[in-house]
């Protein structure tokens, strides 16, 4: 409902608002999926800091979004076709709760056996996140210092034009 | 300013160390329940957002400004590589947590709790330093 309430929007600050209404909404559904370390983060990042970061945008930009009226055939075809192949994947994964599914064979029983000897930590979220899968973490770590060194690079570049304007 | 707003300024006075506080916790307690760096640098840093949105961003500069916050984004970065590299010293792997102490399990404990450190100050610091990248800019 509230993504068909989005599409249907054109003033950008009540896009933004209810796109943090979405993402609270999916933080409470991830919290009924018993996830509440994604749903910690949703609510966090969602639903708190993006949208004060949409809104700071917004104030650079302006509140309206400006029609396109050119031809939208091709983007719709691409969105059509793109999610009819993922509505067809869908079809072939596992049942939603099947304790045969490759995601809890694989690694995850090891994880939830082993984690309590090897990193005695009683989250075993937090020791997979930083222990085991500590390269990841570090990766996106990484990726959060990239944003900000694009964000500032943009942001002062676009300063240095202007003072070459002058 | 908003802050000429006595009901906006009082609650926020109330809030802010509260959500401070909260944020220290899901920092330290990421071991035991839900949380950890990424969700604790988020709450610290809406709690700086909040403040300076009420105050104006002149003021909140004067806690933590641009030039301090992108400093703490890379400590942050290098204490987490940090961890790693201390880890091939002490004859691991990197990131290997188990060298870091006589115990490996104890080992772990000290090189989860560093590294979600640095990952809640670069987490806060890279926030912090976008949202005044957006609000000092001007066109």
């Amino acid at each position: 409902m509230t993504a068909i309430a989005i599409i249907a929007m054109r003033n950008l600050l009540s896009v933004i608002m209810l796109g943090g209404i979405y993402s609270l909404v999916s933080a409470s559904l991830f919290v009924a999926l018993d996830a509440v370390d994604v749903a910690f983060t949703e609510a966090a990042v969602g639903a708190g800091i993006s949208t004060v970061l949409f809104i700071s945008a917004l104030g650079i930009t302006g509140r309206h979004q400006i029609l396109n009226r050119k031809n939208h055939i091709i983007p719709i075809f691409v969105v059509i076709v793109t999610g009819a192949g993922l509505l067809y994947s869908t079809s072939d994964m596992p049942a939603f709760g099947n304790p045969n599914a490759p995601v809890h064979t694989h690694v995850a029983p090891r994880y939830i056996e082993q984690s309590g000897e090897e990193v005695g930590i009683p989250n075993i979220v937090t020791s997979v996140l930083a222990s085991y899968r500590g390269f990841d973490t570090l990766g996106e770590v990484t990726v959060v210092f990239t944003a900000l060194i694009a964000v500032l690079l943009l942001l002062s570049a676009n300063r240095g034009h202007r003072q070459d304007d002058d | 300013m908003i802050s000429n707003n006595p009901i906006l300024r009082e609650t926020s006075h109330l809030l802010i160390p509260a959500i401070l506080l909260f944020a220290l916790y899901v920092q330290f307690h990421g071991d035991y329940g839900p949380g950890g760096g990424f969700q604790a640098g988020v709450i610290f840093a809406s709690a700086f957002i909040l403040y300076a949105l009420l105050h104006g961003v002149k003021k909140a500069e004067k806690v933590i400004s641009l030039n301090v916050a992108k400093t703490f984004a890379a400590i942050g970065l290098i204490l987490y590589a940090g961890v790693g590299v201390v880890g091939i010293l002490l004859g691991g792997n990197y990131l290997d947590y188990n060298v870091l102490s006589h115990d490996p399990v104890h080992g772990q404990h000290w090189g989860i709790l560093i590294i979600e450190l640095g990952v809640g100050i670069t987490v806060a610091a890279v926030m912090l330093s976008i949202f005044y990248a957006f609000a000092k800019f001007r066109k």
